[in-house]
């Protein structure tokens, strides 16, 4: 039997054909939080007007407070959350994916119906509130890229919750002692790296589980920080735990920005560190000789070490790093706010930051701003626990958690994370 | 470059994976290091780039000694690896991966990527290798990727190349380009130490042979020795290169696919519209390059892959929605593409292996109980059925060689009684004897009336196993063609040409 075949170009590679892989959850989703806001405006309707503060007393520009009344526009707002949902189910329908602008919208429109509702017959400083998201949102910001530089070597860093509670009593101690923040500062990068010294030891040279050698470690930095607390700060605490705190330094012109300049240029030192270390960070992973080998490290180890790249002592110094960046992060509980220290005070903020890492895909930016969400959140319960909202102060306290897993779990399976990260590199 | 290799001596604990191996590499020479998989190949390769370091013997270039403590020394000296498995970063462009580990930057530490673009692209011209600098390496075919790995070790002015079995990935006319591409490297002067177990590129391209058995040199042979010769040489007695087989009986179609797609996670129709019939007493062969839907394919008769559309029978019954245990149970055997990963538990023993999926009733466990004499002699039973190598039944899998594991796979599978054997690469990783064996075994079960798919990439297995061979690409059926279909046509259907007639079988 003869068979003959057809010439064609050798070199093209057709790509795989595709479908797309409908997802509904993104229009539940929507359903979901629409109906939210439909039963509370059926069931718990409130009267008055409510007001949004964009302006503070002491700024140079001064803007007018938006005034509206609070029913009518959650009536809007509830239309037009319908109107997107309706959209996504004809989205997803006709087999495309829910674009991202679409959430964002999405979502801000809920959130100004939902404060709207919530405010009413009282005036929300939207300021103020952002200005307290972007604190609250420091520490969890630096321990986010203590992460992904730790993760993008290879090593899972769950320790950092550790490494901010060991930033955040040392920075306290040390300042308190000296009488310099910034002593404060250097005292806590170099705590938070000797955290990370246990962890790249035992995970990188004994090839211990970096998940268990990083929760091990949270709970001993915790149990140190505690006994050192109560044993030796509580009965000295004029000369150890009185911590001077970093000035607030606004920035010229640029803090007279409306809106933008209160909450971004008048901060302290700790809030500039981070600008310049995302900037940093960023830049440096992606287009510098150190990020690129500290990627191959984190991707294909093997690979790395056939191009002559030392494989464990990369891993080991820029988990070392990660470690100092996230011990600067816990200096913003201590010296950044003035407070003085106090047992378990990072409260979870470091599993927190964990979850900013995978939310925000292993990117500085992204996890920034994965970051900056949690802040908000947390910083919103707290507004509104000051204004007087009708929703129980202990289900708002749940929200940042709440975020945080519908965050997470929203995207897991979607994301792929460095290749090798959690694998110890062993070479025969 | 003059490459020499002196007494090398490599243990692992009481293992000695090469035994004072000399090797010598004339400058402009295509060297063959011949010999089975575990013969200690790459072990000698490993040590000679800096990654291992040799317990005894040394490494001479030019005839000096050299000290490599790791493998930037061993390039720095002048020596290039493309290794078997490519060590690029997936995720990186291939300008990236060119300059990773000896990068240029600009004022600040910035990488300079135009000029590792351009290192790219005078490299590419130069052997016509048409690579795009900017490329995902995860985007490019093998092939391409594997030119990637050259154009890395020619970057680093690489004078002696190590090829470790670059053919293993690579269809028929791209092995026949590579032979290109190293005739063109010999010309211009770099030596080439080319890694293999297959007798047919040898014969071609190499200027002279070593052959290497259990960690020694065996021999050396010219590349006018004959298939034969090169086997025996290789294995250390006399071996059948072809299986013997009968005609056909052939019964009445038993497996039945209509219409198969599988989708992945990301939405690729990895298996694209697939259809087949397989009748009773028949060798259906996939062939193909590694991932061009085969894997998905066995995986989705498996009931192992959670997206797919149309539909699977087996003797009439339905069982495109059926879970693993209720296609197991319609009596699919089912040989795995990696043993290690979903053919085998390495920490349980042979015995245990035995039983993995029979645990749910008669006649090894009764109400809830391991029946370990029946067990115990339903294994010994098997290893001496399956000359499975092993100190005793109680060993650990893990322990096993590569085809004594693949010994207890098919053991397991082939003790129930089956309605379809499906065998992915059944002799991958296998030396040559088990290879015998296990071809054997395979039409033994054809013979007595089971339908077989086979899938395997390498095409001598296809050839001698096939009564007919489907051949996939990009997911698709390019053709079902007669088990006797020459290789070159079946070369060119690998990479996706259409064979305009006869392809009805």
């Amino acid at each position: 039997m003869s068979t003959t075949v057809q010439q064609t170009p050798a070199s093209d590679v057709p790509a795989l054909a595709t479908t797309v892989v409908t997802s509904w959850k993104a229009p539940i989703a929507f359903a979901a939080f629409t109906l939210i806001a439909l039963l509370l405006a059926v069931f718990a309707p409130r009267e008055g007007e409510t007001g949004f503060r964009l302006s503070e007393a002491k700024d140079v520009i001064q803007i007018t407070t938006i005034t509206t009344p609070a029913m009518p526009t959650l009536w809007v707002v509830i239309v037009l959350l319908a109107l997107a949902t309706a959209y996504s189910v004809f989205i997803v329908a006709s087999k495309r994916r829910v674009p991202l602008w679409l959430i964002v919208v999405f979502a801000v429109l809920f959130m100004v119906g939902f404060l709207t509702w919530a405010a009413a017959g009282a005036t929300i400083p939207v300021v103020g509130l952002l200005f307290g998201s972007l604190s609250l949102a420091v520490p969890l910001i630096f321990g986010s890229l203590s992460g992904v530089l730790s993760e993008r070597v290879g090593v899972i860093n769950i320790a950092i919750e550790g490494q901010l509670l060991a930033g955040a009593f040392t920075a306290a101690v040390v300042a308190s002692i000296t009488g310099q923040p910034i002593a404060g500062l250097f005292a806590a990068m170099v705590a938070g790296m000797l955290v990370s010294f246990v962890l790249a030891a035992f995970s990188i040279k004994y090839f211990v589980d970096q998940v268990i050698v990083g929760v091990v470690l949270n709970v001993l930095v915790l149990g140190l920080t505690s006994f050192f607390y109560s044993q030796v700060l509580v009965p000295n605490a004029a000369q150890l735990n009185t911590p001077p705190r970093f000035d607030r330094l606004p920035i010229p012109v640029l803090s007279e920005i409306p809106i933008i300049g209160p909450v971004l240029f008048r901060q302290t030192l700790v809030v500039y560190l981070m600008y310049v270390a995302v900037a940093l960070v960023y830049i440096g992973l992606f287009h510098t000789k150190w990020g690129l080998r500290l990627r191959a490290v984190g991707e294909h180890p093997q690979a790395a070490d056939t191009v002559g790249i030392k494989v464990n002592r990369t891993r080991f110094w820029n988990v070392a790093l990660a470690g100092a960046i996230a011990g600067l992060g816990g200096t913003f509980f201590t010296i950044g706010s003035g407070i003085a220290f106090n047992k378990e005070m990072t409260a979870g903020a470091g599993f927190i930051a964990l979850a900013a890492v995978i939310f925000g895909q292993w990117d500085p930016i992204k996890a920034t701003f994965a970051a900056l969400l949690f802040g908000f959140a947390s910083n919103l319960q707290n507004t509104l626990a000051v204004i007087g909202s009708p929703v129980p102060s202990e289900f708002m306290l749940m929200l940042p958690y709440v975020v945080t897993i519908f965050a997470v779990a929203g995207l897991v399976g979607k994301v792929r994370g460095p290749a090798a990260a959690g694998k110890p590199y062993i070479k025969s | 470059m003059k490459l020499e290799l002196r007494g090398i001596t490599k243990r692992f604990g009481s293992l000695v994976a090469n035994d004072h191996i000399d090797l010598t590499v004339e400058a402009g020479e295509i060297h063959c290091l011949l010999g089975e998989n575990g013969a200690g190949k790459s072990t000698l390769m490993n040590v000679l780039y800096g990654l291992y370091q040799a317990d005894e013997g040394e490494v001479l270039l030019d005839d000096e000694v050299q000290h490599f403590a790791g493998p930037g020394d061993a390039m720095a000296a002048g020596i290039g690896m493309v290794h078997q498995h490519f060590m690029l970063i997936p995720v990186f462009t291939v300008a990236e991966n060119v300059m990773l580990g000896h990068e240029s930057t600009k004022a600040g530490g910035i990488l300079d990527l135009a000029s590792a673009r351009a290192k790219v692209r005078e490299i590419s011209d130069r052997f016509g290798f048409d690579v795009d600098p900017d490329a995902l390496v995860d985007d490019l075919p093998v092939g391409v990727q594997q030119r990637v790995e050259i154009i890395k070790a020619l970057s680093r002015d690489a004078r002696v190349l190590v090829f470790d079995e670059p053919t293993a990935v690579l269809t028929p006319q791209e092995t026949d380009e590579l032979m290109g591409i190293m005739r063109q490297l010999k010309e211009s002067g770099t030596s080439i130490v080319f890694i293999t177990h297959k007798l047919r590129e040898v014969r071609e391209v190499a200027d002279r042979i070593t052959v290497i058995r259990l960690g020694k040199v065996v021999g050396e042979a010219s590349p006018t020795a004959s298939n034969a010769e090169l086997a025996s040489l290789m294995v250390g007695r006399a071996v059948e290169l072809t299986v013997h087989k009968d005609e056909p009986n052939l019964g009445e179609a038993a497996l039945v696919v209509e219409g198969l797609t599988v989708i992945d996670p990301i939405g690729q129709l990895v298996v694209n519209d697939v259809s087949f019939t397989v009748r009773r007493g028949e060798i259906l062969a996939v062939a193909g390059v590694q991932g061009n839907g085969q894997t998905e394919l066995t995986e989705a008769l498996l009931g192992l892959q959670p997206r797919i559309t149309g539909s699977i029978a087996i003797d009439g019954i339905e069982l495109s929605s059926a879970s693993p245990r209720r296609i197991l149970d319609a009596g699919v055997g089912f040989v795995p593409e990696d043993r290690n990963e979903d053919g085998l538990v390495g920490e349980f023993t042979i015995t245990e292996n035995l039983m993995l999926d029979r645990s749910n009733g008669a006649p090894f466990v009764r109400a809830g109980n391991i029946q370990r004499a029946a067990l115990e002699q339903f294994a010994r039973e098997k290893v001496s059925e399956f000359d499975v190598r092993t100190q005793g039944i109680d060993s650990k899998v893990r322990q096993l060689s590569g085809g004594n594991q693949q010994k207890v796979v098919l053991a397991r599978e082939l003790s129930r009684d089956l309605r379809l054997l499906v065998a992915a690469q059944p002799t991958r990783g296998v030396d040559v004897g088990s290879i015998e064996f296990i071809h054997k075994r395979i039409v033994e079960t054809r013979d007595s009336g089971v339908p077989v798919v086979v899938v395997s990439t390498e095409l001598d297995e296809v050839a001698a196993l096939a009564d007919r061979i489907m051949v996939m690409y990009r997911g698709r059926i390019v053709g079902i063609v007669p088990g006797d279909t020459p290789r070159e046509v079946l070369g060119l259907m690998m990479a996706g040409e259409v064979p305009t007639e006869g392809a009805a079988a």
